[in-house]
């Protein structure tokens, strides 16, 4: 028998041993009387042969093996039994630890989902990224250099131990079926999804003859899309639809897990049967490659032969490849800035659980100092010290990990919220939800929790000198009992210390840059985007009239004072960072400065509210044909002129052509980057140039970034439907997307500083009144402990006043040995958030006194309260009491 | 209470199963052939017999059955399993072993040792 079945069938495996003792006595007992005993005699003596028969039997439940799981199972019953006897304190350490471990298994489920787990695609330790290299390329600025197609077809052909595919971003119009809507559009290769080994939700991926020039013009569908503007509909695969005038044939739908680069997209087409001259140019680079390394090929291989390539192609073609190389990595989840974020959060939520922790320390110690006398009596009969240990901490991994049970409960209910509640979108959000990485942890934090609050009255439990705790009582207070307390209280404080401070500091730094000008009206401005017809793109002519018709029609609509149409829009996703040079000899790329370029029209400096400083701004004047003209913003004009008139000198910009560029006026600077941001931002200049002077051969792709600012006189969001109405265009088919206001824009650049002020207040004033609780639960022990000392000190003359001296004296003590050591700490969360968080400066000294004497008067008032209590003691009864 | 026998250590269990080798007995046979045999030479007390019968079946050298008795009384009845055999057989030999070297040794003449 296996010793769980032992277990299992305990309850016959005692039956069955008392019958066999049983059979043995009256055996024995017969045996006895039929040698001429009287049965009483038989009896006596059958008994006293085998000895005492729960001793015998204990002796036998012992030979089980199973005897540790019995305990345990005692030591549960009774550690519930206890609990339940005082529900008061069992209320409030279980929602404590509740409220502990909740947040953590809500911020750690959040990590794990966004940080920790691997991409949801099959094996994803064998995927890498293949990135281009050049010595000029600016990473700092830029980010990884993508792949020129014709690179990637070159490393994909000569490449043995790598499947590779490629991805292209692009935008489309689709118009058939349907309402025309604008579309995040993906061309793939057909290796791509394959690859990735991604399996279609319906129908197929492209084959490899449809990713080629002259290929059947075929689509796959994003879920998410197919949802929403097909409505689900399974019978579309086989259908047509129209993308920029193009027809295609839908072939697949795509699952919804598929979501490279983070954004799921709403079209699929094959890349091959894209026939833009920027494919065609090594110089471009604008294919995401992904790749799988085969079975059996290393990462170092895959690098080498890339390796090779590079060098072959440096020398097939020297104008465009001499200096690039190719680099492969592993592939990550992209999840941006929220890495930082995240960890400070996990730390403030640990910090909270410390102090839930502690706080139920104090109280378990507060209980075992007056549970002395039981355990002084247990110990006399007859338990062993490891005995009481075992059960002490048995009793506090029941409170843990019931609190940890209410914890998984509440972060199952809060984990939704709160990645709703994240500022922006939370990336990879599909992969956060409770699973059993989160549970295990879980039961760990809850398991190591109730072991660390349960240690310390464990320990000194079962002191010696039994005999003085048995006569004392519980009247007295041990010295090392009174240390732990302060040892306790203090670091409470301490904990809550820096967790206000932090929030201190992130509320100081949000009002100071919420009050700071972003340097353009926010106000009654409306910000979106236009996809002009798909039928106007071919022609550059026709997108110029496109664009003029916008703006005067979009002014004719009722409630807009003017408009203007800009690249990128400040405080939005999307900027254009050139290199500059002051004089004609130009220096290799990568040791230009930057600047922020963005094309407008005319009206821009009037809709958006920009200040100008010196020169004008643009005019109808200044179009293509005419000398190139660009406007600088202070920022621009200090760091290239010095303090010297900017206005009339020039400026090269070699990816805009061979200049130079005329400057004609300063204005002010506008914070692109937000309102924290911008200040660390590592391009802060801008310059503007008119739309009017674009290239014809760029204007296409100009126009797909092209944005439109609406300045109303009414609320702006009311002038989007006629809008909308009006900028149709006579096909139908030219839509408004990604419709904003300025102040949301504004607004969303503070999204995580705002986030993070909400969480870290909440778990402040959680961590202050935790320690308030702690304090005035440690002091009203204390002082109930000492009231027959505190009888004689009345007796002998001390006043109330000088009895809450005596215990505010005591508290003070606690408190400001916290403080001390918490200030220490909350200068060093001080310098992470500097570091971690935008717009945070490093020295806040009003910040930080003011949070440390809220605290201090918050667990002064806190001691208050025990010590009138104190205060009141009736002399006489308390000496009774002794 | 008494937890030593005065039988070395080891032996009881030997002796048990040796006694169980002769065929399905219950407890209090084999404490009352125990007390036969070894009446006068070592003191086994009761109440360590049923410890050690215990702890001989969850080790698997034992299994026990519940049967009538001749009486017509309900008994646990031990047998030897194959497992408790071989280790029987090579408990038994080794005890044999031992007990010759000592027994060799004690019956040396006082002065063949120089």
């Amino acid at each position: 028998m296996t010793w769980w079945k032992r277990l299992w069938r305990r309850r016959e495996m005692e039956e069955q041993l008392e019958k066999e003792l049983r059979f043995h006595l009256e055996q024995h007992t017969a045996e006895l009387i039929a040698q001429g005993c009287n049965p009483e005699e038989a009896r006596r003596q059958a008994r006293l042969e085998l000895g005492g028969p729960e001793q015998v039997k204990e002796k036998c439940r012992d030979a089980r093996g199973t005897r540790w799981v019995e305990d345990l199972w005692q030591d549960l019953r009774y550690a519930r039994r206890t609990l339940g006897k005082n529900p008061g304190f069992t209320a409030v350490a279980l929602l404590t630890l509740a409220l502990g471990t909740g947040a953590t298994t809500v911020m750690f489920t959040v990590i794990n989902g966004v940080l920790l787990k691997p991409l949801p695609y099959p094996e994803p330790d064998r995927l890498v990224a293949v990135h281009s290299h050049t010595d000029t390329w600016n990473t700092a600025v830029y980010g990884e250099q993508n792949v020129a197609y014709l690179d990637f077809l070159d490393c994909q052909r000569e490449s043995r131990s790598l499947e590779m595919g490629g991805m292209l971003f692009n935008g489309a119009t689709l118009s058939s079926p349907g309402k025309p809507e604008y579309v995040d559009l993906r061309e793939i290769t057909s290796e791509f999804l394959p690859v990735l080994r991604v399996p279609m939700f319906r129908g197929r991926a492209f084959l490899p003859e449809e990713d080629r020039a002259g290929g059947a013009p075929v689509a796959i569908l994003g879920y998410s899309f197919w949802k929403s503007h097909f409505e689900g509909n399974e019978a579309v695969i086989g259908t047509q639809i129209v993308l920029d005038d193009k027809v295609y044939t839908l072939v697949g739908i795509a699952p919804a897990t598929f979501r490279p680069g983070d954004q799921e997209p709403d079209v699929l087409t094959p890349i091959g049967q894209d026939t833009a001259k920027y494919l065609q140019n090594r110089r471009a680079h604008p294919v995401t490659v992904f790749a799988r390394l085969r079975t059996g090929a290393m990462l170092a291989q895959a690098q080498a032969e890339l390796a090779l390539v590079g060098h072959h192609l440096a020398e097939q073609y020297p104008d465009t490849n001499a200096a690039r190389s190719f680099a492969v990595q592993p592939l990550r989840p992209d999840v941006g800035d929220v890495r930082s974020t995240l960890w400070l959060l996990l730390g403030a939520v640990t910090l909270v659980l410390l102090i839930a922790c502690v706080n139920v320390a104090s109280l378990l110690l507060a209980r075992a100092v007056s549970r002395e006398r039981e355990f002084a009596v247990r110990v006399v009969l007859g338990a062993g010290r490891r005995r009481l240990i075992r059960q002490c901490l048995t009793e506090s991994a029941v409170l843990g990990l019931s609190g940890g049970a209410l914890g998984v409960l509440l972060a199952a209910i809060g984990i939704g919220p709160f990645v709703k509640f994240w500022p922006g979108s939370l990336p990879r959000a599909e992969e956060v939800h409770l699973d059993w990485h989160v549970l295990l942890l879980a039961i760990l934090v809850s398991l190591l929790s109730g072991f660390l609050f349960g240690l310390a009255p464990a320990l000194r439990a079962p002191v010696g000198q039994l005999e003085q705790t048995l006569r004392a009582g519980a009247r007295s207070v041990v010295g090392s009992s009174r240390r732990l307390h302060s040892v306790f209280v203090a670091s409470e404080i301490a904990l809550a210390i820096v967790l206000l401070v932090a929030a201190g500091i992130l509320g100081r730094t949000l009002l100071r840059v919420s009050s700071l000008d972003p340097g353009v009206n926010t106000h009654n401005l409306l910000v979106t985007r236009v996809a002009l017809s798909p039928g106007t793109l071919a022609d550059p002519a026709k997108i110029r009239v496109a664009w003029k018709d916008i703006l005067d029609r979009a002014g004719r609509v009722p409630g807009v004072e003017s408009i203007a149409a800009v690249d990128t829009v400040p405080m939005r996703e999307g900027n254009n960072q050139l290199g500059y040079w002051t004089t004609a000899d130009v220096p290799p790329e990568n040791q230009l400065p930057f600047a922020l370029a963005t094309s407008v029209t005319p009206d821009y400096l009037k809709v958006m509210g920009i200040s100008l400083r010196e020169g004008r701004f643009f005019n109808d004047e200044d179009r293509i044909g005419r000398d190139p003209v660009i406007v600088i913003d202070d920022v621009l004009a200090q760091q290239a002129f010095g303090g010297q008139e900017a206005v009339g000198k020039r400026l090269w910009i070699p990816d805009m052509g061979p200049g130079p560029f005329q400057v004609i006026g300063v204005v002010g600077h506008v914070r692109h980057w937000g309102l924290a941001s911008d200040d660390q931002a590592l391009v802060r200049a801008q310059f503007y140039y008119p739309f009017a002077q674009v290239e014809d051969a760029l204007l296409r792709r100009w126009s797909e970034l092209m944005s439109i600012t609406v300045r109303t006189g009414i609320a702006p969001l009311s002038v989007v439907e006629p809008l909308r109405r009006e900028l149709r265009g006579a096909t139908g088919d030219q839509v408004l997307y990604e419709v904003r206001t300025m102040e949301q824009l504004a607004s969303a650049t503070l999204g995580t500083q705002r986030f993070l002020l909400l969480l870290f207040g909440i778990f402040a004033c959680l961590a202050l009144l935790l320690a308030c609780i702690g304090i005035y639960g440690v002091l009203a022990y204390l002082v109930s402990r000492r009231v027959p000392e505190i009888g004689v000190r009345m007796a002998l003359g001390a006043t109330a006043r000088d009895v809450i001296g005596l215990v505010l004296r005591e508290s003070l003590e606690m408190i400001s040995a916290g403080a001390g050591v918490g200030a220490i700490a909350a200068v060093v969360a001080a310098r992470l958030l500097t570091r971690l968080v935008a717009g945070v400066r490093s020295t806040e000294p009003w910040t930080f006194a003011l949070m440390v004497s809220v605290l201090v008067v918050a667990a002064l008032l806190a001691s208050f309260i025990p010590a009138r209590r104190a205060s009141r003691i009736d002399p006489i009864s308390a000496l009774r009491q002794e | 209470m008494q937890t030593k026998s005065d039988l070395p250590q080891g032996t009881l269990d030997l002796l048990m199963l040796k006694i169980v080798a002769l065929g399905p007995v219950h407890g209090y046979a084999i404490a009352q052939r125990l007390q036969q045999v070894t009446r006068d030479v070592v003191q086994v007390p009761q109440g360590s017999l049923y410890p050690a019968l215990h702890r001989l079946e969850n080790r698997g050298l034992l299994a026990a059955d519940w049967k009538e008795t001749e009486t017509g009384r309900e008994a646990k009845f031990y047998r030897l399993t194959r497992k408790g055999r071989t280790q029987l057989e090579t408990e038994a030999a080794s005890w044999q072993r031992l007990s010759e070297a000592v027994g060799l040794i004690l019956r040396m003449a006082e002065g063949g040792a120089e």
